[in-house]
Formats: structure tokens, sequence, C-alpha cells
């Protein structure tokens, strides 16, 4: 049973971006989606800090400090690109203009609560930065993670046990072992990894899934 | 004649006292004036407040003043950083207070205040722990939370081009909280890379106008 590497995550994720979409790409593993968008088709980036039509990360003699991402890292705008200030970009986000935002998580509820800001521990310094606009500011918010912790517990769970981002916003979780629906009548699992069945996968989860061939059979 | 354009750093800086409230713009080091931030590590006033977006790098600038324990507040969305140790542990130990805002809510926040507005609801962080406490309303079934907006007796930003009206405009993504910055606070100091003559900025990209700037100060550069 091999399981997805987080370059085949991203790509599956990029797959499902259409032409045409106003995209962000949340900071740490969904950046790696931007790799696998095919150069022929026109997806528009949105970084949370004023940026519509970002662009690659630029060569290092093209370096500027003033054109950053939200990772605060070197990138580039491309034609047709603009900047706007803070209140316009959440503004943005808030008002549902954005298609699709791809997020990491360390957990998330099989009715679509997310965690992914804070893990709960009471040492560490809180930061939410952008996380709890972002979660509810796309009409899709896909979450792309492993689908187990290091020690095997499950990270799509009955009900998130860490510190809540927001309630019921997420609609896909992407996994390497499977893809998953959050609908209104439960979490569709479907894509799953050669060698798994569902059985397996609600063993390891302790979850209820809809079969996703069940349905459209 | 109207001239905004202070002749010294110290002009820029003059009358911020013990307890202010300050603003300050950037985004990491992206559009951040550090001349200005320097500027008031140097200055002295004490028991301040500070809002801004991150709280500060290594050991200079805005973590320099948190370090000298001159800040007692910080209301920022995202204090922690790789290198944010200064502010970590004056966190741990009690010696910094921190209001932890959602970046969006943040700048609408800030944004309120420039426009007037007495309050508004969010649905960002409805659900969350920062919700513990805020008052909740159901709007066309839909939950938000009540903010309040964010203002502040100075606020520090930075922008590419100035005339001496104060008009401005910036360079890329360093525009971030610049702008809403500049009309939340009663006495708006911005630092210029260049400053023009009257008429010479295209009065269609002028992205901050005049009349939310009482001083410039040019700091020169590329």
């Amino acid at each position: 049973m091999q399981k997805l590497t987080r370059d085949e995550i991203a790509a599956r994720v990029a797959a499902d971006i259409p032409e045409g979409a106003y995209v962000n790409l949340g900071i740490g593993l969904p950046t790696l989606v931007a790799n696998h968008l095919p150069d022929d088709r026109e997806v528009i980036l949105h970084s949370e800090n004023g940026i519509l039509g970002m662009g690659k990360a630029p060569p290092e003699d093209e370096i500027d400090g003033d054109l950053v991402n939200a990772g605060k890292q070197p990138v580039t705008l491309l034609s047709g690109g603009s900047y706007f200030h803070h209140a316009d970009s959440f503004a943005m986000m808030r008002g549902g203009h954005l298609d699709v935002c791809v997020l990491g998580a360390f957990q998330v509820s099989e009715n679509g609560d997310l965690a992914n800001w804070h893990t709960g521990d009471a040492n560490a310094i809180p930061a939410v930065g952008g996380a709890m606009d972002l979660a509810l500011g796309a009409k899709k918010v896909y979450i792309m993670m492993e689908l187990f912790t290091k020690s095997g517990d499950s990270k799509l769970v009955q009900n998130c046990s860490y510190p809540l981002t927001a309630l019921n916003c997420v609609s896909r979780v992407y996994t390497d072992v499977a893809t998953f629906d959050i609908t209104p009548d439960g979490v569709i699992a479907r894509d799953l990894i050669e060698g798994l069945t569902i059985t397996d996968l609600m063993n390891l989860t302790h979850l209820v899934f809809i079969n996703d061939t069940l349905i459209e059979g | 004649m109207i001239d905004k354009v202070s002749p010294s750093l110290e002009e820029a800086m003059s009358g911020i006292s013990d307890g202010a409230v300050i603003m300050i713009g950037g985004f990491g080091p992206s559009g951040q004036p550090t001349t200005l931030i320097d500027a008031l590590v140097a200055q002295g006033s004490k028991n301040l407040t500070v809002i801004s977006n991150n709280a500060g790098n290594g050991e200079i600038g805005l973590a320099a003043l948190l370090k000298m324990k001159r800040v007692r507040k910080i209301i920022c969305s995202f204090p922690r950083q790789a290198d944010s140790y200064v502010f970590d542990e004056l966190y741990r130990k009690g010696q910094v207070e921190l209001e932890l805002v959602p970046q969006g809510n943040l700048a609408e926040r800030i944004r309120a205040a420039g426009a007037g507005i007495g309050a508004f609801y969010s649905p960002t962080g409805y659900g969350s722990p920062l919700a513990e406490g805020v008052e909740s309303r159901e709007i066309d079934g839909k939950n938000y939370l009540l903010q309040y907006p964010i203002k502040a007796d100075f606020a520090l930003i930075r922008a590419d081009c100035a005339d001496r009206w104060g008009n401005l405009t910036y360079r890329k993504a360093a525009r971030n909280f610049n702008p809403i910055m500049a009309t939340a606070a009663a006495t708006s100091i911005v630092q210029v890379r260049e400053i023009v003559d009257l008429g010479k900025l295209d009065p269609e990209s002028v992205v901050t106008l005049g009349i939310h700037i009482q001083r410039v100060y040019c700091v020169g550069g590329q």
C-alpha cells in the first residue's frame, strides 16, 4: 500500500482547480499546489498581504523585499496582477469572492469544522494571522493533510479536540490515502489508494463514510 | 503654504509621550517604517500600546522596543515568528499584554476607526476560542461577532513617494496595513523614499490622500 507523497497530494488538488479560478494557497503544504497547476491553465493566485496575480519565486538577483507572499517569502507579479491594501484584501475573502482556498490542518471534523491555528499547548505562543479569515473566505475550502498523525491517530475526526479555527467551513479534504467530501449527508470517501478498502478506512479513522461508488452506482 | 515635510526625524517624531497608542505599518519587513521605528526606540517613551501585524524580529526595531520593556500591550495577529524570541519571552513571563486579533478583523477594525464606524459584525472567529466573551449575533442565518474599531494617537507608516500635501503612493506589496493605519490615527507620520513636487503624483494613482497625513519624513534610498 503506497501512500501519496506531498507532491502527489498537491497534484490532486491542482487537478481540481478550474481555469479562471481565484485561489488562495495557505502557508506550508498548500503552496506546493502552485507547482502542479498546468502552464496553459489561467488560475489567479491571491495573497492575503495584497496581491492578485501572484507569480512564482524570482531568481535570486531579482528578489524584491517589497514583493513577498503571506509567508514573507519573495514572489513575483504576473502580467495583469495588482496590489491593494489589507482591508481590501480581507474584504475580498470575507465577501466570498475567492473561488478556492487551500489550507493545512491539525484536525477536520466530519461536519467540516477546522482546527489549524493552535495546538492547544498552554506553552505555545498564540498566533492566528489570516487563518480564521481564510477558513470562511472562499466559496470552497480545501484542506491538504496527511490523514494520520505520527502516532497513527486520524486527523479526520468526529469532533475536533484542538482549538477551532472556524465551524462547518471545509468542503473537501485531500490526504495521502483518500479524498473526502464533506457533505450535509455525511463524508464521502473517494480516490482511495490501491490496496485500501473503505472498511479499512472506517476502522482506521473510527468514522462512517459514504462510498463514492455506492452513490454513483 | 502647506508643507507637511519634517526637516528632521526628531521633529517628525515629536509629541509621542508615555502611554501613547501607536500603529506600526508593514507585513513583516515589507512596508515596515524601519527609520521611524528606530527613532521611536531612540526617543524613550514608555508604557506604549502598539498595533502591528507582527511583534518584531530578532532584536531590532519593534523587538528592541519590546526588549526595553516600553510596550505595555500589543494588538496583533501573528506575534510568533521564527526569530520572535524577545516577544515570546516577555509574553511567557507575563510582561507584555497581548490582544490577539485575526488579521482580517484587525484590518477592518483599523479601517472602521478611520471611517467613523462605531462597530461592525464580522463572521471571522465565530466558534473559535477568540469568540469567548464577544457579543455574537445571527444575521440571515449566519453567525457574526461584534467588533469595535481600533484607533491610535500615532501611526508610523511607510510609503514610496509623497508630495508636500502628504499625498502618497506605495510600492508593490509594501502597501499592506499602511493606507488603513494612515486613516485611523490622530497623527500619521510617514517615511518615504522620495518627495516630489506638488502635481507630480498622478491624481489617479494617489493611494493615501494628504488629508490623512500630518508629517512626512524623507529617508531617501532606492
